[in-house]
């Protein structure tokens, strides 16, 4: 409960920045469109990260639907199969780093590490080390495009997390999900499939791996295997953590991880309007981790008390 | 992880991954003319010096059940470091080396306190870490320097010769840091700290080991090495760039699970993560003698050998517990 109040404390103050962000610079479409592709990686990870794992290996499923998609598309294949295709690419990654978990028990870590860096290698195998350009225009639309002067993949993202919303917090699978990561033990003596819960939340982030994979493609109008979704797990995880999901799992909040991914892109973005070089915006990006998770422990550790606050005064001055 | 478990077969994954390393370079040689000369050896050395450098540190970090995610970009940071203080700002190379280990060790030690005194996950710190190397990295400058000094080409010609072979400093650091870090980790109170932390650290606090102490120790001796392994890095190439050793921390992880070294922390050898260089470099090696094989089943081959011992570490783990 005290998680929750101290959450939609942070919340706003993130929220605000934002907004005063995006007027100042007048591209809020531009935050959405360009951030949506992070917001959706981060919509999968939410949910592993809410079981107490991690997956490192959304950044190499996207290089590896991309370089599907587009030999798919070069090959001339109708649109829906490339998009099934890079959708199904994720999935079965999903499923096999769900398998290394769920029923060998691996640290989720170390079995998506695997995937992580053979992931990268396919790719690489598929698109023979080239970077493939891709000419559909019906492709280019899903990353391009304009519905109602609204970017396309944007509304896509945003209607997934809709979706997702319903589908977790109006029925039970959101606790579910939420009793594995407290206690994966528990949770199975309380009759729930545990193991199933988890390679569900693994196949589902690969899922949206696979689609970010076909929407980065389409947005350079090419796949390019060696960069495509490179540090994107980092960024997907960091906007998670950001968003008041903890990486131990047992809560998750879908809204905090997609004003997670959209400040995330406003620091980005902003730092380039304010004429700060690309190549020194990690800095400001690890501070900012830092703080979160520094406000994050604080509030598991202390549970708000009076150190709590001298503290937090503390920390407002140190970054 | 039970203790019992623990002590039975305590070294099995170091034993295989040596049998390993030999099959493969027995495989290898018999398949590629010339494998077997001792320069293919020595440039291997050479070549992973870095690599294998921040590999060592990050053994020890693992041993303690945390990660490191930040080395690649500390080396990147440190090369780049010592490259600017030597060619832009005159610096003699040793004050330069001082200052990008230095660098390197603070950034280690602020790692280790912010995991140990707030109870961080340290995958979030270290990532914290990485970016803000990283970024310190680009400040520095966005290219390439290249150092340009009398010191740097004397130590570019020193070398141990072994026959038609030689040993050049990169690999001669590569073999000294290995010998020091081993001897560190398992014949010192120090290390035996560490792998008690890994294996229970509520265990090894109500027994009265400084763990906080160690843990902030064992991330600054990590920033050590990687800030050492990009000084290497430096000499190696002769320069400086801030993009070195990016996605490096990751072959750093893959190298010490290979070695044997389990991610849980509480289990491995140093002598291990060596051999798991051994392994990475012998496969790049081949993969390059190969000339067929472009360089991305090396990623693939990498992935692969770190399932199956993963898989195998299980099998070692879930064994004992069955009766």
């Amino acid at each position: 409960m005290l998680l929750v109040v101290a959450n939609t404390i942070f919340e706003p103050s993130f929220l605000a920045l934002k907004m005063v962000d995006g007027h100042l610079y007048g591209t809020p479409i531009d935050i959405f469109n360009q951030g949506s592709r992070i917001m959706l990686l981060a919509l999968g990870m939410t949910l592993v990260i809410a079981t107490g794992g991690v997956d490192l290996s959304v950044g190499s499923t996207v290089a590896i639907s991309g370089a599907v998609c587009a030999q798919l598309l070069s090959g001339g294949t109708p649109l829906p199969i490339v998009l099934a295709a890079a959708i199904g690419v994720g999935m079965t990654i999903g499923l096999a780093n769900g398998l290394l978990i769920a029923r060998l028990g691996l640290q989720p870590i170390v079995a998506t590490l695997i995937l992580m860096v053979a992931g990268r290698g396919v790719a690489q195998l598929i698109t023979d080390g080239q970077v493939l350009p891709i000419k559909s225009e019906a492709f280019e639309y899903l990353a391009n495009g304009y519905i109602a002067a609204l970017p396309f993949a944007a509304l896509l993202v945003g209607a997934l997390y809709l979706a997702a919303h319903f589908a977790l917090r109006k029925t039970a699978a959101g606790l579910f999900i939420e009793a594995v990561g407290d206690n994966a033990t528990a949770s199975r003596f309380a009759g729930l499939a545990a193991a199933r819960i988890k390679a569900g939340v693994y196949i589902f982030s690969g899922t949206c791996a696979g689609l970010c994979g076909a929407l980065a493609a389409s947005h350079i109008r090419a796949a390019d295997s060696y960069r495509a979704g490179e540090n994107m797990e980092l960024d997907a995880i960091f906007a998670v953590v950001i968003g008041g999901t903890a990486l131990t799992g047992g809560r998750f909040f879908l809204v905090g991880s997609l004003v997670g991914a959209l400040l995330l892109q406003t620091l980005t973005l902003s730092m380039y309007y304010l004429g700060v070089p690309p190549s020194v915006a990690p800095v400001p990006k690890a501070l900012l981790i830092v703080a979160v998770a520094l406000l994050q422990s604080e509030r598991v550790r202390r549970n708000l008390n009076r150190l709590w606050q001298r503290r937090a005064k503390s920390q407002e001055a140190a970054p | 992880m039970k203790l019992p478990q623990v002590l039975v077969s305590r070294q099995l994954p170091v034993v295989v991954t040596a049998v390993i390393l030999v099959l493969l370079y027995v495989a290898a040689g018999l398949l590629y003319d010339g494998f077997f000369s001792p320069r293919v050896l020595t440039n291997l050395l050479a070549d992973n010096a870095f690599l294998g450098i921040a590999a060592l540190g990050m053994t020890l970090v693992i041993f303690t059940g945390g990660i490191d995610l930040s080395v690649g970009a500390v080396i990147g940071f440190s090369a780049v470091l010592v490259s600017s203080l030597i060619t832009n700002h005159n610096w003699p190379p040793l004050a330069a080396w001082s200052a990008g280990i230095g660098a390197g060790t603070i950034l280690g030690l602020t790692m280790g306190w912010l995991i140990e005194h707030f109870k961080l996950p340290a995958f979030l710190v270290t990532l914290a870490g990485m970016f803000f190397a990283r970024g310190l990295a680009f400040q520095v400058t966005t290219e390439s320097i290249g150092i340009q000094h009398s010191f740097y080409n004397t130590l570019s010609e020193i070398y141990i010769p072994l026959g038609e072979a030689r040993l050049t400093v990169p690999a001669l650091t590569l073999i000294g840091m290995a010998l020091a870090l081993y001897g560190l980790a398992h014949h010192t109170r120090f290390g035996r700290n560490l792998l008690a932390i890994g294996g229970n650290a509520q265990s090894a606090t109500l027994m009265g080991l400084p763990v906080r102490n160690a843990t902030i120790a064992v991330y600054g001796l990590n920033g050590f090495c990687a800030a050492v392994a990009g000084i290497v890095a430096s000499l190696y190439t002769g320069s400086g760039n801030p993009s070195m050793g990016i996605g490096l921390e990751l072959d750093a992880i893959a190298v010490v699970v290979i070695g044997g070294t389990l991610l849980t922390g509480g289990r491995g050898h140093v002598a291990g993560s060596v051999l798991g260089l051994l392994i990475f470099g012998v496969i790049q090696t081949a993969i390059l003698f190969d000339g067929r094989l472009s360089s991305w089943w090396m990623r693939i081959v990498v992935g692969l050998l770190l399932l199956a011992f993963i898989l195998l570490q299980r099998l070692l783990l879930s064994r004992p517990s069955k009766p």
